[in-house]
């Protein structure tokens, strides 16, 4: 098997767990962990007589979502039912947009390695209910239905096939688990089942010009399981098609511990959803000023917080993206900034100092042991002159280690940088005199020495010497 | 399109009902009829004409999103065949 003679196709349905309090079509709580079908309802069990009513605050998270991605919203959107039987459906069929979704188009722009970025078209996310949760294991011979997450509202997000590798897709997976986390259209909890991905995989040769036939692996979980569904349909795929065989369309699923994608069982025979508008259900409107109340109310996308970071405080792109990946990271560094009245000082700290070991000791930047304002301080007094860089890293360390206040630490242990030249002259005039053959050379042209002569004094000094003071100081007292 | 006995048995398959021979017949001979009847409407010019969704010339009131269910298990699972710790027990399906 070759990967280099072929090439990839893949697309994704993401099904986003919306963060509302009920559920989409009935007045049962959504929250997670309740004691089973303690959260089901006469409308969620499907019994006769009863009539979902749409939640308003599905439309509002879909159309957040829709302006996120720069998508078109829907002005009508109407529900049509997808019709199969399963346990889990108690009423033999789930409620979804097939025509009419909320959102068409959009795109996003996905970072890949070194500094790659790509753009990803989005082809359309509607609104659908989840289904029940089935317990095969736990009862002898018997399934057991757990219905609590039936009818819990869904933002179903299917891309463009445009992605030609895990990579690409995972980053892709990625980007929306953060985008919808960061406008509070899911909360994002992947281990609670709030972001399920389905791969459409197929495989082409490198001159082929249409997509190959695909398999859909479904109910994807984690990026990982993501990332090693698709790599293994693509060896699974290629290697079928080099020996002769054909790839049959159908739906898969993934084994974590087997670590491979087999075909589902119970769908051999072609599934036909007989799909048609939902009687129970009135097509949905909504206007321009609906749509600009929830614009207004959005908070600022990280493409525009990047761009802004750049103008607003002079970053490099890199800098820029990073810190305005995330919420909670870019108001820090904006309040550390607002302190310190140094952007790119602080974004460095930030980046090099503060991140490093955020991420060495996996704590999220909301639990970071040291606040924005000792940070902004801390980097204040560097700005002006009063601690030396290499201070401050010490400062910064005890601050991680639990020290609750950089003054007072500085304070404690007498760390103060030295820029009085009253004190520093005694200092330089003894060790100038202590070493009168460097001295010498130096004089004699061994300009090198410089560093040497400084050394002695940080040596003296602690680390507390004002380098610069020092420098300007040295140079008159040697070059006479 | 032409309503035959596979067509009825694949239509049943999906719906989950058993049909017999006999009334497979009875399900040629109505399906077709209704059938003919869409062949006789689709023959009409609906350029221009947006689908209608649903008869009620209407659009959805949408409610508050606040929960008004509160636990009613008990009393729902004594219509259930069939229940333990809370769940529904239904015949083994795997996947």
């Amino acid at each position: 098997m070759s990967r280099s003679d072929w090439q990839v196709d893949i697309g994704l349905e993401l099904h986003v767990q919306l963060l509302t309090n009920s559920k989409i079509f009935s007045g049962a709580s959504t929250q997670f962990g309740a004691s089973p079908n303690s959260q089901a309802c006469a409308v969620d069990l499907g019994l006769p007589g009863v009539l979902p009513v749409v939640n308003e605050a599905v439309y509002e998270k879909a159309v957040t979502f829709g302006l996120g991605i720069g998508a078109i919203i829907n002005k009508r959107s109407v529900f049509d039912r997808k019709n199969y039987f399963y346990p889990d459906s108690p009423k033999g069929y789930q409620i979804t947009q097939l025509n009419y979704p909320i959102v068409e188009g959009g795109k996003i722009e996905i970072s890949l390695k070194k500094g790659k970025t790509k753009i990803v078209n989005v082809t359309r996310a509607h609104l659908e209910e989840d289904a029940g949760k089935s317990i095969h294991d736990q009862f002898h011979g018997q399934t057991g239905i757990d219905l609590n997450r039936a009818g819990t509202p869904l933002l179903e997000i299917v891309s463009e096939p445009e992605m030609k590798s895990s990579e690409e897709a995972v980053a892709y997976a990625k980007y929306m688990h953060q985008l919808v986390t960061y406008l509070g259209v899911s909360d994002g909890e992947m281990s609670q089942g709030s972001l399920r991905c389905d791969a459409n995989v197929s495989v082409r040769r490198l001159d082929d010009e249409t997509l190959g036939i695909r398999t859909e692996t479904k109910n994807l979980n984690s990026f990982r399981f993501l990332e090693r569904a698709i790599e293994f349909e693509i060896d699974r795929q290629i290697t079928a098609l080099e020996s002769g065989e054909s790839i049959q369309q159908e739906t898969r699923l993934y084994d974590s511990i087997r670590d491979e994608t087999r075909p589902m069982r119970s769908k051999e025979t072609a599934t036909d959803y007989r799909y048609f508008p939902e009687p129970d259900l009135l097509p949905v409107e909504i206007d321009d000023e609906y749509i600009d109340i929830i614009r207004k109310q959005m908070p600022e996308l990280t493409e525009h917080k990047s761009e802004r970071f750049m103008v607003e405080y002079d970053l490099n792109n890199a800098d820029a993206k990073l810190l305005a990946s995330d919420t909670a990271l870019a108001d820090y560094f904006e309040e550390v900034t607002g302190i310190s009245g140094d952007s790119k000082l602080s974004a460095n700290w930030i980046r090099v100092e503060l991140m490093a070991r955020l991420n060495r000791d996996s704590i999220s930047i909301k639990g970071s042991p040291i606040p924005a304002t000792e940070t902004g301080y801390l980097i204040s007094l560097i700005k002006n002159q009063s601690i030396s860089g290499k201070i401050a890293k010490t400062v910064f360390e005890a601050l991680w280690q639990g020290e609750s206040s950089a003054q007072k630490y500085i304070e404690d242990n007498n760390l103060t940088q030295v820029s009085d030249s009253k004190e520093l002259e005694p200092l330089i005039d003894s060790i100038l005199a202590n070493n009168p053959k460097q001295v010498e050379q130096y004089r004699a042209g061994k300009t090198k020495l410089m560093g040497f002569f400084v050394g002695q004094i940080m040596k003296e000094t602690k680390g507390k010497a004002n380098p610069q003071q020092v420098n300007e100081l040295l140079n008159q007292k040697l070059n006479l | 399109m032409i309503v035959d006995k596979d067509v009825v048995k694949d239509i049943a398959a999906l719906a989950l009902l058993e049909i017999t021979p006999e009334i497979a017949e009875e399900y040629i001979t109505s399906m077709s009829q209704i059938l003919t009847l869409v062949e006789q409407m689709q023959s009409i010019n609906t350029d221009g004409v947006e689908p209608m969704s649903n008869p009620l010339d209407g659009i959805q009131k949408l409610r508050l999103d606040q929960v008004t269910e509160g636990d009613q298990r008990v009393y729902f699972q004594e219509n259930a065949p069939s229940t333990s710790e809370g769940f529904y027990l239904v015949p083994r399906v795997i996947e």
